[in-house]
């Protein structure tokens, strides 16, 4: 046997090795009640942001604070922490992929991923945030702010 | 029906090239490979001559369909689809083009675009290979093509036309405003156009110049990597088993700069314009792209080998049509929705999965047809390509796995049938040659490639075994971890492989070279650790002795090829594409390794904020920081102030102006967001940095009131008071220093008898700043005609001057949190960042001039 051949067999064995332990490591898709059948083990809980219940959000007070409930396809809810501000499309987003485990009745979440309608799906064209049926939109942001600055000292 | 305002001859146009492109692709594919195959010059002529004509044709309609869309796009035609989908009226006219490729067929036809391109340049140039090279070329372009065809055969959609009409596209199945009558069962009413005002436009965080270069540059690369396929597959087919190498190595050379190029540009937007805080996150659609570009750098480095020893041509054919059987499948893991959970950029499905996977089968099994020996054998394989892809729609399904056992016996046939052609060499490489360390490199480089492959692959396994696996808790770790230890034996093997010579090298010979950039390497990098020193903890000890480790190795590669320019090649420009490519491979090594194991979070929430954290709030630090307008914080080094903000002047987009100070610098960034785009009640940040030599300071707004939901309930708390009196509110007190009236106001409006009253409040925060505070009520005939109110943000306090009674002032106090214009920041510092980017600049600069080399090698010899 070549020494290059057996060089060969160590690398690809060792690559088996790493790639052997790295699906050890990786952990599963949840729903609320089977992440919480597992509290402290790491997990991606599928859920939407359930919007009829409050979101805990003060930024003046702590901006690494975020509380919200969660609730899956199932309609399981579950109470979710984030030591974030509210991720970006946050609101329109239909599924949220949420990192974390659950502890002490909350799910303690440390990454959180929007998926939103995608916008290469044809849609109802009454919810897309384009038009057709033109809707009057204010920005009320730039006014509002700009006024403030206009007295501000 | 006619419908009012339509203008249907352009998507006639660019649909009927579309067929045109799908019939003279395959024509070109086929009198190709009859000219391969004829036997006499004269058929093999007339072949020829039809086989160009094709490809002419065939870059004809491909330019014609995209000059159609941009004529579209140009001209808001809303009636079509994907003009109404990917742009809108406001839309800048340098966003036209990536407006283009922002969706699925866009790409797709910018794709074919440089397959015509490359495609032109090689029948130009290379006259040998043409027709066996072309052949593939044009079978792909085939594939393509059928992308964006759009038509039914049988029910089964195939391709998603980006001619259709947005009244047949079925997006106004459920809008009753688009029907007669309202009634969604009868038709669209002629005059629905009047209705389509404007465009769905451009997702805003695409409308950034990087999204103007990055996608050309990328398929640019994607595009060029079919060339070095397919001479593999013109090698085995026209048994010249070793013959095309040397033409084949400028053009992987090309395909590695750009395809490098390209991901890295990628990487650089993701850096300057997305906000997860830097430039690459192993999101699957970054994997997807970078695994096809480093197997086909191990390819390039098999091929120089077999140029100059003979060795490793079976592993270069093995290399090659991996790195494009990778590129098809980076384009079914980005484009089938499969990827939906894991990545934040995917394509979504669009119900092209089956066809994107048979694109995928197919050419997974032309490498087997290619390398077959005989018509019976091809005629088989053939058959069985046909049999296993309708197996694969029936079976994926009931089988787990199917679909992946077709792929690997795939590679499998060809990996059999290719080693029955291609020849190895018996006698054993010497340890001591450069083309056995050169091999190992390649290896390693290859199997770390298939390492990140089947991570990134767990959602596909998830679909094909119907399994429940989700990336680990550290998942962006699980991949660093193990690419560390690669970076280590990559950046040795870059430093010292060029010191050795082909064949053998002698041993005195070998240390006397090394001895010098191995002393110096050393004193660099002890300099590193020392006095720049990397503590990156978080992931132990152990991975942080790695973290070192590469560092030492990187080093080590910068600096043994910046000596081999300048010593063993005398800084010849020309001949040192190699080296610079390494020496910038090994910065780019060393500026990974600085500015993740060195980057700091700024914004850390310590003790900076105004008011306590909630008494149920468990948190003690954070990565964000609220700022209060006008009031500094600490955020690092820094004072922090956010300023003010301005609205650009046409979109719904702010810009934010935050001072940083700190005793040796001050400066201003401008982070800006999106802000309710379109209705849709969203912040969409973009980031804004500082940049100096050695490093950025980084920061995006992540948080923000918002506007629509300040409702200031509190109600004035009244006090009457005399000049000189102290009021107190929650966080110090304020005392009337001054109460004036005034009549005959020179301001128009008001009566001569109208008087206007002045409060002068100071306003003093307990052991802090004081703020002057003038307030103005004007009075007439009895009545309050005017009344100003006064905000002091940073105290929360609003005061107004509300009554004037006996020369007393009562003055009205509000203090609530609702009314102070805030935001939260994120900011980072990314220290060394820029030797990346000049290693990435180097190492494209580096494989072009060998390119160069190569080709002017080549040409001299032709002479």
């Amino acid at each position: 046997m070549k020494k290059i051949h057996i060089i060969l067999l160590i690398l690809v064995a060792a690559s088996i090795a790493v790639l052997v332990s790295f699906l050890q490591t990786t952990t599963t898709y949840d729903t609320v009640d089977t992440a919480k059948s597992k509290p402290g083990k790491f997990v991606h809980l599928m859920a939407k942001w359930d919007k009829s219940e409050p979101l805990l959000y003060d930024a003046i007070k702590n901006p690494n604070y975020l509380e919200f409930t969660a609730v899956d396809s199932l309609g399981q809810k579950i109470p979710v922490v984030y030591h974030n501000p509210k991720p970006e499309n946050f609101e329109l987003s239909e599924k949220l992929v949420m990192k974390g485990k659950y502890e002490d009745g909350k799910f303690m979440c440390q990454n959180i991923q929007t998926k939103c309608p995608s916008k290469y799906k044809d849609q109802d064209p009454s919810k897309h945030p384009g038009n057709i049926e033109k809707k009057e939109t204010s920005y009320t942001l730039p006014e509002k702010v700009g006024g403030q600055i206009a007295t501000a000292k | 029906m006619v419908y009012a305002g339509e203008h249907l001859l352009p998507g006639q146009i660019g649909h009927f090239f579309v067929l045109l492109s799908l019939v003279a692709s395959l024509v070109a594919a086929f009198a190709y490979y009859k000219t391969v195959r004829s036997q006499n010059t004269g058929e093999r002529k007339g072949w020829l001559k039809l086989a160009r004509l094709s490809f002419f044709t065939d870059c004809f309609s491909v330019f014609t369909i995209f000059f159609m869309l941009v004529y579209m796009m140009f001209n808001h035609m809303f009636e079509y689809k994907y003009v109404w989908q990917h742009s809108s009226l406001s839309l800048e006219p340098k966003y036209i083009l990536s407006a283009i490729w922002e969706g699925q067929e866009g790409s797709t036809l910018l794709w074919t675009i440089w397959h015509c391109v490359l495609g032109l340049i090689f029948i130009a140039r290379e006259k040998k290979w043409e027709a066996p090279v072309m052949s593939v070329v044009s079978f792909a372009q085939f594939f393509l093509a059928t992308m964006i065809v759009g038509i039914y055969i049988f029910d089964v959609k195939i391709g998603s036309n980006p001619f259709v009409l947005l009244r047949e596209s079925g997006v106004f199945d459920n809008a009753p405003a688009m029907h007669l009558d309202f009634d969604l069962t009868k038709a669209i009413r002629p005059d629905y156009l009047t209705m389509v005002t404007d465009g769905n436009d451009l997702n805003p965080l695409l409308q950034n110049y990087w999204m103007v270069i990055h996608p050309p540059f990328l398929f640019l690369g994607f595009a060029s990597t079919i060339i070095p396929f397919a001479f593999a597959m013109a090698g085995l087919w026209t048994k010249d088993i070793g013959g095309w190498i040397k033409r084949a190595i400028p053009w992987t050379l090309f395909s590695i700069a750009i395809l490098g190029l390209g991901i890295m540009m990628g990487a650089k937007w993701a850096y300057e314009s997305l906000n997860f805080g830097g430039y690459w996150a192993w999101d699957p659609v970054e994997n997807a792209s970078l695994v096809p570009w480093m197997i086909m750098v191990s390819g390039l480095h098999t091929m120089i080998i077999y140029k100059n020893t003979g060795y490793s041509l079976r592993s270069t054919y093995i290399f090659l049509a991996l790195s494009f059987i990778f590129i098809v499948y980076s384009t079914f893991l980005t484009k089938s929705g499969v990827l939906g959970e894991s990545s934040v950029h995917a394509f979504a499905d669009i119900g092209m999965n089956g066809q994107l996977f048979l694109f995928m089968i197919v050419f997974v099994w032309l490498t087997p047809f290619m390398a077959a020996t005989t018509d019976k054998q091809r005629i088989t394989i053939a058959a069985v390509t046909a049999a296993l892809s309708l197996a694969t729609y029936f079976l994926a399904e009931v089988i787990p796995g199917f679909p992946l056992y077709v792929i690997i016996a795939g590679v499998i046939t060809y990996i059999v049938l290719m080693n029955r052609q291609v020849p190895a060499v018996k006698k054993e490489e010497s340890a001591s040659s450069r083309e056995f360390w050169m091999f190992i490199g390649s290896l390693v480089f290859f199997l770390s490639a298939m390492i990140i492959i089947v991570q990134t692959s767990l959602p596909v396994f998830n679909k094909l075994f119907d399994i429940n696996t989700a990336p680990g808790e550290n998942s962006e770790f699980k991949y660093n971890q193990i690419q560390v230890l690669v970076a280590i034996i990559v950046g040795v093997l870059t430093a010292i492989s060029q010191y050795f010579r082909y064949k053998h090298t002698p041993k005195e010979y070998l240390l006397k070279k090394l001895a010098l950039p191995t002393f110096i390497s050393a004193i660099i990098a002890t300099f590193i650790l020392v006095v720049v020193k990397i503590n990156f903890d978080k992931h132990g000890i152990g991975f942080l002795i790695n973290i070192w480790i590469a560092l030492v190795a990187a080093v080590y590669a910068v600096v043994a090829n910046a000596m081999y320019m300048f010593g063993s090649l005398k800084g010849n420009m020309k001949n040192s594409g190699g080296s610079i490519a390494h020496l910038g491979f090994g910065l780019l090594l060393v500026g990974i390794l600085l500015s993740s194991g060195k980057k700091e979070v700024l914004s850390i929430n310590t003790s900076g904020i105004p008011v306590n954290f909630g008494p149920d709030s468990k948190e003690v630090t954070g990565e964000n920081l609220t700022l209060v307008r006008g009031l500094p914080m600490k955020m690092g080094p820094y004072k922090v102030t956010y300023v003010g903000d301005s609205a650009h002047p046409k979109k719904q987009q702010t810009y934010f102006k935050i001072d940083f100070n700190s005793e040796k610098e001050s400066f201003t960034l401008e982070p800006n967001a999106f802000i309710n785009y379109k209705g849709n009640m969203e912040m969409m940040a973009n980031p804004d940095a500082k940049h100096y030599w050695d490093h950025d300071v980084f920061t995006y707004v992540s948080a923000l009131q918002n506007p629509t939901k300040i409702a200031d309930t509190t109600k004035f708390e009244m006090n009457t008071k005399a000049v000189g009196d102290t009021i107190y509110y929650s966080k110090g007190y304020m005392i009337l220093e001054k109460l004036v009236g005034k009549d005959n106001l020179p301001v128009a409006g008001f009566a001569k008898t109208d008087t206007g009253y002045t409060a002068s409040v100071k306003v003093q925060q307990m052991n802090g700043s004081s703020y002057q505070s003038d307030l103005l009520m004007i009075r007439g005939a009895g009545r309050k005609l005017f009344q100003s109110e006064d905000t002091v943000f940073s105290q929360n306090l609003v005061l107004t001057l509300n009554d004037i009674k006996n020369g007393n002032a009562e003055i009205g106090v509000k203090e609530s949190a609702d009314i102070t214009p805030w935001l939260t920041l994120k900011a980072y510092k990314f220290p060394y960042i820029n030797l990346l980017w000049l290693g990435v600049i180097l190492t494209v600069i580096g494989s072009l001039i060998a390119m160069w080399k190569r080709i002017e090698v080549s040409r001299l010899k032709n002479v």
